[in-house]
């Protein structure tokens, strides 16, 4: 699908205040039609006030919102008909078939039973779920309810698809499986606008990024553009058994061009505009006294640039959403 | 004619997935047949006290069964966030509550002929007024759906429902008229028995079985009416302020 010049979704100085919390602080993007829009950012920095207000699950204090030129605060079932929304969490109805669940969303979008039913069928055949088809939806696992809940957000064929964490909680085959499908579903010509706190995920997947950051939007750009911060930068990085802290200074000592910095425990980064010789760098650990288990040259990512920009740690903001997920499912 | 396929599917939907289960069928039976039998046994009087009985027994029968299971299915839908997708569809929000409220109105309509079918066997029923009982029944479902509704928005969780509706149902009981006429009650209660729909509801179902009702059947139903509007009209007001925040 070719990306069109046009935007479909704009934006412009939204904002939202829960009490004295400010969720999200004028924030201003456009989405391009044929577009997969990544929203990149932490627990708590306004990705999900976002996605609500551009849904119409939630009303804005200020700001506009255009859906392919609909103005959302002024008319937002008009909106809503052009939109698929699949929620962090699925949501369906868990008494009803997997089968019956899509047919009822479809439903919900005026689709007669005449062109609902095959759709379902399709869409069932599609996620790979026609045999579990006549089951239950509450008797799915994590994986199979993810996979029904993105087909019914598309049983209506919207041109534009939200998507709110979609493969969070779920297993790595599964959330592959996932990944394929919001490939396949954006070559197809849906604008995809999708959150999510795993930067592997944004960078394999979006053309374009914005990472939000306390209710700011701190950058918006494609990959390419982004990555274009790490040419030139060569990083390696090493497993060491004790005193990592230390050890980075000892490194800057020794070699004042290279930048050391402690990822996590027993784990230190070295990065340089230069190649990085490694054989000198272990001499000098070992010298004194750490023992280096691993040493492995990293291709710059796009975690990296969410960690400079930032300033948070890609790492911690995973494990913080990890943790939140499973305190919900608790 | 789109939203119009939305709101039959919301309506079956619920039909299928709540009120024709069995357990709310038996529900359904058993809850009027023990009140019809709890006043008979209290009251003593045999066969010749079904009329005045019968009236109260329908009231309840509608009250409980739709409140009930309205509360609760919101709630269970929205703490779910099932309730979500609904909101999401492109369809009008007072249609949708519609539908949703729907399932409810019916199923407390035929709750109230479980009692009028056991008093069929027990009593001459040609004397009862049915164009008048039969709306009265169905604006009495409306009303206490709407009720029902009103609660259902106004908590977060299951048994805050069932509680929320017990605060607005026992008292409606024994102040409506039902049970006691209005007459009797202290003169500082009366005006609250004025405030509450099933008091208007019940004057009908009186006046259409076994005496004439106190006021005028037009001010009754008009009124009735009103409560609905109005009920209806807070629920999606409160839905708009604290659904879509």
């Amino acid at each position: 699908m070719t990306v069109q010049d046009a935007s479909i979704i704009e934006v412009r100085g939204l904002a939202k205040r829960f009490g004295e919390v400010q969720a999200v602080a004028g924030i201003d993007f456009d989405v391009r039609e044929g577009e997969l829009f990544g929203f990149l950012g932490p627990n708590g920095a306004g990705k999900s006030t976002t996605i609500n207000m551009l849904i119409g699950l939630a009303r804005a204090d200020a700001g506009t919102i255009l859906i392919a030129g609909i103005d959302c605060s002024k008319n937002p079932k008009a909106a809503q008909h052009l939109m698929g929304v699949v929620p962090d969490e699925s949501n369906l109805y868990p008494e009803l078939t997997g089968f019956a669940n899509l047919s009822f969303c479809g439903a919900l979008y005026g689709m007669s039973k005449h062109d609902r039913e095959p759709r379902a069928k399709d869409l069932l055949d599609r996620f790979g779920l026609t045999d579990a088809a006549s089951r239950k939806f509450g008797g799915y696992s994590k994986g199979m309810k993810r996979k029904l809940t993105i087909a019914a957000g598309i049983i209506h064929a919207p041109p534009i698809l939200f998507m709110d964490e979609p493969t969070t909680g779920i297993d790595v085959a599964s959330a592959r499986q996932i990944r394929q499908l919001i490939a396949e579903l954006n070559a197809a010509g849906t604008t995809i606008f999708l959150t999510t706190h795993t930067i592997e995920e944004a960078q394999r997947l979006c053309g374009r990024i914005a990472f939000i950051v306390q209710g700011r939007i701190v950058r918006t750009d494609t990959v390419e553009e982004l990555m274009r911060r790490t040419d030139g930068r060569h990083v390696v990085q090493f497993t060491v058994s004790n005193g990592a802290a230390n050890l980075c200074d000892v490194i800057v000592g020794e070699w004042p061009n290279l930048n050391c910095h402690v990822v996590a425990e027993g784990q230190l980064r070295v990065e340089s505009p230069e190649p990085v010789r490694v054989g000198p760098l272990v001499r000098l650990l070992e010298d004194r006294g750490a023992e280096v288990s691993e040493a492995r040259k990293l291709r710059p990512s796009l975690e990296d640039v969410f960690v400079e920009i930032t300033g948070i740690e890609a790492g911690a903001m995973k494990q913080e959403k990890e943790k939140s997920g499973k305190a919900g499912a608790r | 004619m789109k939203a119009w396929i939305a709101f039959w599917n919301i309506l079956a939907k619920d039909f299928r997935a709540y009120y024709l289960k069995p357990p709310n069928i038996s529900w359904g039976l058993i809850f009027p047949l023990a009140w019809t039998g709890m006043f008979f046994i209290r009251s003593g009087a045999g066969l010749d006290s079904i009329p005045t009985l019968l009236p109260g027994v329908i009231a309840v029968s509608v009250l409980f069964g739709t409140t009930s299971l309205l509360s609760v299915t919101v709630t269970f839908e929205k703490k779910g966030r099932s309730f979500e997708r609904l909101l999401l569809a492109p369809i009008p929000l007072e249609l949708l509550m519609a539908a949703k409220t729907g399932g409810a109105i019916l199923f407390g309509i035929a709750n109230a002929f479980v009692p009028i079918l056991f008093a069929a066997f027990l009593m001459d029923l040609s004397a009862v007024n049915w164009l008048t009982l039969i709306p009265a029944i169905a604006l009495i479902a409306i009303s206490s759906t709407f009720l029902g509704l009103f609660i259902a928005v106004s908590v977060r969780e299951v048994f805050e429902a069932q509680t929320f509706s017990n605060f607005f149902r026992f008292p409606m009981l024994f102040l409506c008229g039902l049970f006691f006429p209005i007459e009797q009650l202290p003169v500082w209660l009366r005006p609250l028995s004025y405030v509450l729909p099933l008091t208007y509801g019940a004057d009908v179902l009186h006046g259409s079985i076994h005496r004439s009702p106190h006021l005028p059947l037009l001010l009754d139903f008009s009124l009735l009416l009103a409560f609905c509007a109005v009920l209806f009209a807070l629920s999606l007001r409160n839905i708009r302020r604290k659904w879509i925040v």
